[in-house]
């Protein structure tokens, strides 16, 4: 097995997994009817993206297994999310700042991958692009208006700001193995993300008048498999019924 | 020459033309239409609470694909039917506060609890089921948007259906707890589905209007009995056992002879006594509360850009 | 008095192009840019069409049905607008 083509697969699709499952917790409670079906398909997106790319990581694993045993038989300290994605919710500003953080990310991210010499990952990454671009209009335009709506809103979003901004770090973080793919022009490092990253942020924090918060001290261990306590609840959750009757096809 | 406009009305109707939301209409066509239409639109909204309680739970990828879609289409399918409603001289604000205090009602199928994954095959399989039945012949309704919506929902409710069904068949052959998984939500789901299509008719006879506005063709106890009949054919492919012990062929009728439904219960969970109208009207309210600084923000952010032309 | 589900916008679908535009419902938005993220989310979930107008419902300015006799009917007496009044003789080929 390429072991650093298996994690670096693993990593791109658990983030779209453990984001998706926590964007899902939203559905049929959004703040209005449009809304609510709005990010249920940002949802929707998110986990066809995962379930592809667990797809090609299983194929990759070469043991026989399928995209739902990577899904609901992995345990805690075998996914490699980020840990933005597992945070919980909060309140709308909360999972809108975040999600435009990561549609950025992901916006940048599949830009480059979509020229991958690897058939599969550039084949996802192209099929999303045209997803990605639409969920970041849709997350970022929400932070403009939660930016400049009213002063209930401001405050909520600079509390989800000051809450958000110490996971950013994590999101370019590199490891040799992935820069060795980068080498074979296979993988995107996410570190040659950050600037570019930083510059459409930056130009959103201002537009929305948000301020950074002084000395964060960024997060880090989920692509390492160390997690914040979020992680175990949120997979007892997501994995219980496969794992009552592991047996059983569904 | 002036034109009757009651007599405009009731020629369209004769000729099964569709009234237009600028067309002239009596009071009691308007109103009872504001209801049926906001009612059936409630229960799609409330509706999305059952099945959304399954979707973070989804023991496979596919399925929990399949679920998001599923009720996502059924927020759609109350966000076409409010609109319809709402050209009848309504809003949806009004109409939501009527779900709200509990002054309106919805369908009271959905105030029973989704304990299993097997529940929500037996919804989509069932209870999408007896919708569709009811819903079919609304698309050549009288009301022009309530015809179009109901086009568009029929449209997609066919998924739902064949989505519960797949559950359901997969449970049913697959291992003993899934088959027990599955035999137990049918039993659960088989009567209230039946109560669906309302009372017996002796006890709610269809109105002339129902009628002539092209609401309502069938009776109750005669869709319910069709109901039964294709469904029985379901439960046995299943290789399941329908809870009412008593149906039997009857070759007269061709059809079967079955339990009535417990009335008594019907009434009960009508009234707001059911297993789940407590927690259903709660989820409602708070999502309704907890978004309300959202929509403030939105409305205060377009008014700054002047988007809209709205008067005060 | 605002509701506070936002202003109605009406929904408009390009199945493909060159067609027209044909009415397909309406939505609740606050904005011009959420009216139409919202209309794409809700009218082409099943690709219905590959381009969307929005409009406010306050800014369609409609016929009255009092008005369909004055509007209308007159054009039905002027049948020559229509191709059939005309005989092509035979053997001039499709007109």
């Amino acid at each position: 097995m390429n072991t650093e083509l298996y994690n670096y697969t693993l990593k791109l699709a658990d983030n779209n997994l453990i984001l998706a499952q926590r964007l899902s917790e939203w559905t049929g409670h959004g703040p209005f009817l449009e809304e609510d079906l709005a990010l249920t398909n940002v949802a929707l997106d998110m986990f066809g993206n995962a379930k592809a790319l667990l797809e090609y990581a299983a194929k990759l694993e070469g043991k026989g297994r399928t995209e739902d045993d990577l899904a609901f038989f992995r345990n805690e300290r075998q996914f490699v999310n980020c840990l933005i994605c597992e945070q919980g919710n909060g309140d709308y500003a909360k999972t809108i700042l975040r999600q435009s953080f990561y549609d950025s990310f992901e916006f940048l991210l599949y830009t480059q991958l979509a020229k991958s010499k690897d058939e599969t990952l550039a084949g996802v990454a192209q099929k999303s692009i045209k997803e990605i671009t639409y969920h970041k209009r849709h997350s970022h335009s929400w932070v403009n208006r939660f930016g400049n709506g009213t002063e209930e809103s401001k405050t909520r979003l600079q509390a989800a700001m000051n809450e958000l901004w110490r996971f950013t770090g994590e999101f370019f973080e590199t490891t040799e193995g992935d820069a060795n793919l980068a080498k074979e022009g296979i993988a995107v490092e996410f570190s040659t993300l950050k600037t570019d990253w930083e510059k459409e942020i930056f130009a959103l924090l201002q537009h929305a008048n948000l301020v950074i918060p002084e000395n964060a001290y960024m997060q880090t261990g989920g692509r390492k498999g160390i997690h914040t306590e979020h992680l175990g609840f949120l997979l007892s959750e997501m994995q219980v019924l496969p794992r009552m009757l592991p047996h059983a096809k569904w | 020459m002036s034109i009757n406009v009651e007599e405009l009305f009731e020629s369209k109707l004769a000729k099964n033309d569709v009234i237009e939301p600028k067309d002239w209409m009596p009071d009691n066509y308007r109103k009872h239409l504001i209801r049926q239409i906001s009612q059936h639109a409630h229960s799609e909204i409330v509706g999305m609470l059952p099945e959304g309680n399954w979707i973070t739970r989804a023991p496979s990828l596919r399925a929990k694909l399949v679920l998001l879609a599923k009720v996502q289409d059924e927020g759609g399918h109350g966000l076409y039917l409010y609109t319809a409603a709402e050209s009848l001289g309504t809003s949806r604000d009004e109409l939501l506060d009527a779900l709200h205090t509990g002054k309106a009602k919805y369908s009271s199928i959905f105030n029973y609890p989704t304990l299993t994954w097997a529940d929500i095959g037996a919804i989509g399989w069932l209870v999408d089921g007896a919708a569709i039945m009811n819903q079919v012949m609304l698309q050549r309704t009288s009301y022009g948007p309530y015809a179009r919506a109901m086009v568009r929902i029929c449209k997609e409710e066919s998924f739902h259906q064949r989505q519960g069904y797949e559950v359901m068949t997969k449970l049913s052959f697959g291992t003993p707890e899934q088959k027990e998984m599955a035999q137990d939500a049918l039993n659960r789901w088989w009567f209230p589905t039946l109560m669906m299509f309302g009372p017996p008719d002796i006890e709610s006879p269809n109105s002339d209007n129902a009628i002539k506005w092209r609401i309502k063709r069938e009776s109750n106890d005669q869709l319910r009995q069709r109901f039964v009949n294709q469904t029985i054919t379901q439960i046995e492919y299943l290789g399941l056992t329908c809870p009412d012990t008593n149906f039997k062929w009857n070759e007269a009728k061709k059809g079967y002879d079955f339990s009535e439904p417990n009335w008594v219960e019907f009434k009960s969970v009508i009234n707001g006594n059911g297993p789940c109208n407590k927690e259903r009207l709660e989820a409602s309210n708070k999502a309704h509360k907890d978004g309300e600084w959202v929509r403030a923000a939105a409305m205060a952010f377009a008014d700054k850009q002047n988007e809209t032309t709205i008067a005060a | 008095m605002k509701d506070n589900q936002g202003p109605l916008w009406e929904v408009f679908v390009q199945k493909k192009a060159g067609q027209p535009f044909v009415h397909c419902g309406n939505l609740h938005a606050f904005d011009k840019e959420m009216a139409l993220q919202n209309a794409r989310d809700l009218y082409t979930r099943r690709s219905e069409g590959m381009a969307l107008w929005v409009v406010l419902s306050s800014n369609i300015v409609s016929s009255s049905p009092e008005d369909a006799g004055s509007f209308f009917e007159p054009s039905n007496d002027k049948i020559f607008r229509h191709p059939t009044f005309y005989q092509i003789p035979d053997g001039v080929g499709h007109m």
